[in-house]
């Protein structure tokens, strides 16, 4: 006898679920593989694992609550979601730490076996939540995950410890049934993961289907939804993390300039899963350089860029403090070289696992001497892969150092991305000199051919490249200044001023190739909302949300922070306020205040979280008034 | 003999002033950095080198001013850093024949991290460590391999610091070559070059060097004529150790050198140890030769292994890798892993 279809689905537009456990509850995984149903769904969907600076914190305490959180939708989805919809917490410690992230009547599913004494113990509650009255605001689904997780898998030989980790599995099974999503990606998943053990393969098949239906014989749960397909651009689509598009956007790079990618790196929360990524990729000719410190990160990445190559290295605040005087070398010699640099909290060790924009003061000026280099902050994770290609051109054009400031958001985050074709690439061509010419080559003091390294392109200002193992063009570089043409040493007083002022001058160059700055919402009116890199997923929600209220609010985004867009001073005219939202202190409103000699409205969050949308609604309207 | 240790005279017709620039040198007068420049602009016409393929990494301080006078490729990097330099370029494009110019202060101070790795991981280049005992260009304060109770401007009652020795301290780091010269004897230096410049992987050669404004005869007990035979050992591979034209020798005893008198009754040339540079146990022995006065200060090649670059395992990976998966294309590589469609 087939039990009664209680849950006749109801169409929502949007949900944002979190999946929180222990760390070693195999909460990411959960959360990728209904990810991944939810992109065979169709949905727009952007996710967020919350994951803990510690390895491997004591089990069941608040510290090891590794979390992963997905927002999917039928309508366009900016960020991972401000208010969660359904929280599944596989203990005590999940549901003290996320509790305050789901909305009032909201749902919250916990796994009832992890709540005995010491669970709350270990969680430090004084009294049970489950009894105590503090859920009250909340549509709760009590479910003995543990123990169903064993009954159901009874009759196996797989050990105690191997059947309690396949719990995970029914807590998909479950969120999967209450969204109406694919259950076939997952079970993919499961068959080729674990092809080589039988046993443990058939154990998470069983529970995954144990945990979809037990959505559909209890009448605990009292809804089901579906989330219809959004309407999005045709094309083929991949869910991608911001660190993954980084290292995807360099091997791009590498492919389409010819030019053989040389990463240089010291492992760092969060940057290292760029080297992750990048270093599998080996049969496209990267080079990847574990360095004994952060200083010989980057200066092999100066020398590869000396050879030819494409020298980069990534890191993230502290590790961008060590590099400094290397970047100050580049400068000074006028090579290629990108720095990314995964903005974490700080100061000092800050905030390793969590994201902020604290870093930009430090990219534009933490350098000794005049050094200025452009930066480029990408806006969403799959813009992380067209920032990434661009900083390399920019870098290889401009014969520059560019810094890249991307966040833990960004990089560990992850959005349904439409692949480009590779033809809709930016053309990416690198100008060598492959010998001497007139305009090159000069009779030294000895009456000998000497070339110039320091001649330069006249549309970028660009210095002449050359690479070592070329004849005739034999030249020395180095963090002396240097004279003019010849690149010799130089201590001449107005020299020395007019290489300064044509450093800037050619850093300035840049803002040449930029496309038209992009204004949405209003293009003019009583606000701008004006932001820079990662924030664009909340404003861009915020100002809809705005504006669909009726109100006529426009917002910037912008992904090149320096040298500014030279049409931003004339889109500012527009506007009677300017709002500036930075995950900092305010250090893009310094910039733009000394630029543009005008006031501006800072909203500043250093909490080691995103902006929510409704913060900037609030800031907006406040505003507003 | 090692290829191209010999040399043949000619290379490819170059002339060491081929390998001169056009900048005026601008060390002091009498500085020992002088003979070094003009033996390395010697030796390379004898390599057989392309010229286009050599060059030349330096650090800060006065042996930092190196590159600007050669006529090569070349950078003048950051203080301490240029073992990280080479390190990119070397692995970026292997045809090239690079040489680190660094000193006692450079490497050894602020530089010790990276020239530890550089050995460890045998990136193919030539180190030259010009070691002066002192540091010169900031105009006098002792250095890390300055002796204990040197007074200088930094240490008026006299340092504090246990000096290294670096010949150890690379032995110590698993370097596949190390070796040690001074800048006294020209055809010393220029075979101690032309060795390792033939040996395949990083190779470490320290260079005494006098600083004759900062640190005048810090090393002429081993370098001048008067003294220099009771005071230095040449050694050679395959060769009993003996010194004081050959009056002197050193043997074994137990696990520690002894210095014999090879013209008394009791010993003679048959009880020297026999040198062999490929043996790390006699060069850890020699090496240490630096706290104990009553031993001659060895020169030569002390140490060396044939053992794969780094450089050559990350290029057959990288080979290695493409046979196995094919050369990548862009198009499938961001189209792996799980996509779907909307039409």
């Amino acid at each position: 006898m087939s039990a009664p279809d209680t849950a006749a689905p109801t169409s929502i537009p949007e949900a944002t679920v979190l999946f929180a456990g222990d760390s070693g509850d195999g909460m990411q995984l959960t959360g990728s593989q209904f990810t991944l149903a939810s992109a065979y769904a169709h949905n727009d969907l952007a996710t967020l694992p919350d994951y803990p600076a510690e390895i491997r914190a004591p089990a069941g305490t608040t510290y090891g609550v590794s979390g992963f959180q997905l927002h999917f939708g039928a309508v366009d989805i900016h960020t991972p979601g401000d208010k969660v919809d359904l929280l599944i917490a596989m203990n005590a410690a999940a549901l003290k730490v996320h509790k305050h992230r789901v909305r009032t009547g909201g749902t919250i599913a916990v796994n009832t076996d992890a709540f005995a004494d010491r669970d709350l113990d270990l969680a430090d509650l004084d009294s049970n939540p489950l009894t105590d009255g503090s859920l009250a605001d909340y549509e709760v689904i009590e479910i003995p995950l543990t123990t169903l997780t064993r009954d159901a898998l009874a009759d196996t030989s797989l050990s105690k410890k191997q059947v309690d980790r396949s719990k995970n599995m029914f807590a998909l099974g479950l969120a999967l049934w209450m969204y109406s999503r694919p259950v076939a990606p997952a079970e993919d998943w499961i068959r080729q993961k674990f092809a080589d053990q039988p046993a443990i393969r058939d154990a998470n098949l069983h529970v995954l289907r144990k945990g979809t239906h037990y959505g559909e014989t209890i009448e605990a749960i009292g809804h089901r939804y579906t989330v219809d397909a959004a309407a999005m651009k045709p094309g083929t689509y991949r869910a991608i993390r911001g660190a993954q598009a980084l290292a995807l956007g360099l091997v791009a790079a590498g492919d389409q300039s010819g030019l053989d990618v040389f990463y240089g790196s010291y492992p760092i929360t969060p940057a290292s899963d760029i080297l992750h990524e990048i270093s599998k990729h080996k049969n496209f000719g990267v080079i990847t350089f574990q360095a004994e410190d952060e200083i010989a990160a980057v200066g092999s990445a100066v020398g590869a860029s000396f050879s030819g190559n494409l020298g980069v290295c990534a890191t993230s605040g502290p590790g961008v403090a060590l590099k400094t005087e290397t970047i100050g070398l580049a400068v000074m010699t006028e090579l290629p070289l990108v720095v990314i640099n995964m903005q974490r909290g700080g100061p000092s060790t800050g905030l390793p696992t969590k994201p902020e924009q604290g870093d930009l003061l430090q990219a534009l000026y933490g350098r000794n001497g005049e050094a200025p280099l452009p930066v480029i902050a990408p806006t969403s994770p799959g813009d992380c892969f067209y920032a990434a290609y661009e900083a390399a051109r920019i870098a290889t054009k401009y014969m520059t150092p560019v810094m890249l400031l991307a966040d833990g958001y960004l990089g560990n985050g992850s959005e349904a991305w439409r692949i480009p074709s590779i033809d809709d690439l930016p053309p990416f061509d690198v100008r060598f000199e492959t010998g001497p010419t007139d305009r090159t080559m000069h009779k030294d003091d000895d009456g000998n051919d000497q070339f110039l390294p320091y001649v330069r392109h006249e549309d970028t200002l660009a210095r002449v490249w050359a690479r070592p193992g070329t004849p005739k063009l034999e030249h020395r570089i180095g963090g002396l200044e240097k004279e003019a043409r010849t690149g010799n040493v130089s201590y001449d007083a107005e020299n020395h001023q007019r290489m300064v002022e044509t450093r800037a001058a050619k850093v300035e160059r840049v803002a040449q190739d930029y496309p038209p700055t992009a204004v949405h919402g209003a293009t003019e009116g009583e606000l701008l909302v004006l932001g820079w890199g990662s924030t664009k997923g909340a404003i861009e929600e915020a100002v809809e949300r705005v504006n669909e209220s009726g109100r006529r609010v426009g917002r910037v985004q912008l992904r090149h922070v320096f040298p500014l867009p030279r049409d931003l001073e004339e889109i500012l005219d527009r506007f009677e306020t300017i709002l500036v939202p930075e995950l900092n202190n305010g250090q893009l409103i310094r910039l733009l205040r000394d630029t543009y000699l005008r006031d501006f409205q800072p909203l500043n969050k250093i909490q080691g979280r995103p902006f929510r949308a409704e913060e900037i609604v609030a800031a907006i309207e406040n505003h507003l008034g | 003999m090692p290829p191209g240790f010999s040399g043949d005279g000619g290379g490819n017709g170059l002339s060491r002033k081929d390998f001169q620039s056009d900048q005026d040198v601008r060390w002091c007068p009498g500085c020992g950095d002088y003979a070094i420049l003009s033996t390395v602009q010697r030796v390379l016409p004898e390599l057989g080198v392309d010229k286009e393929n050599v060059v030349f990494i330096s650090g800060i301080g006065c042996s930092g001013r190196f590159p600007y006078y050669m006529d090569t490729y070349g950078m003048h990097s950051i203080h301490g850093r240029a073992p990280a330099f080479a390190t990119g370029l070397k692995v970026s494009n292997p045809a090239l024949d690079v040489w680190i110019v660094t000193g006692d202060g450079d490497a050894l101070s602020i530089g010790g991290n990276h020239l530890i790795h550089a050995l460890r991981r045998n990136i193919d280049t030539q180190i030259l460590l010009f070691n002066n005992k002192i540091y010169g260009l900031t105009k006098g304060q002792y250095s890390p391999t300055s002796e204990l109770g040197k007074v200088t401007k930094s240490t008026p009652y006299g340092s504090v610091d246990a000096p290294f020795n670096p010949v150890a301290v690379a032995l110590g780091a698993d370097a596949s070559f190390v070796g040690r010269t001074m800048d006294r004897d020209p055809k010393h230096m220029k075979a101690l070059m032309k060795a390792a410049h033939a040996h395949a992987g990083a190779s470490f050669l320290e260079i005494y060097q006098n600083c004759n404004i900062f640190n005048d005869g810090a090393f002429f007990e081993f370098t001048e004529r008067d003294t220099k035979s009771e005071r230095a050992l040449f050694v050679e591979d395959g060769q009993p150790l003996t010194y004081a034209n050959g009056t002197k020798g050193l043997r074994l005893d137990g696990l520690s050198l002894e210095a014999i008198d090879l013209e008394s009754d009791r010993w003679s040339v048959s009880d020297c140890l026999v040198y062999d540079t490929s043996d790390r146990q006699m060069a850890h022995l020699l090496g240490r030769i630096f706290w104990e006065d009553d031993l001659p200060r060895p020169f030569g090649v002390l140490y060396q292994e044939a053992r794969p670059t780094y450089g050559d395992l990350v290029h057959q990976q990288l080979e290695a890798v493409t046979e196995k998966k094919g050369a990548g294309t862009l198009h499938d590589l961001l189209h792996s892993g799980d996509t779907w469609t909307i039409d």
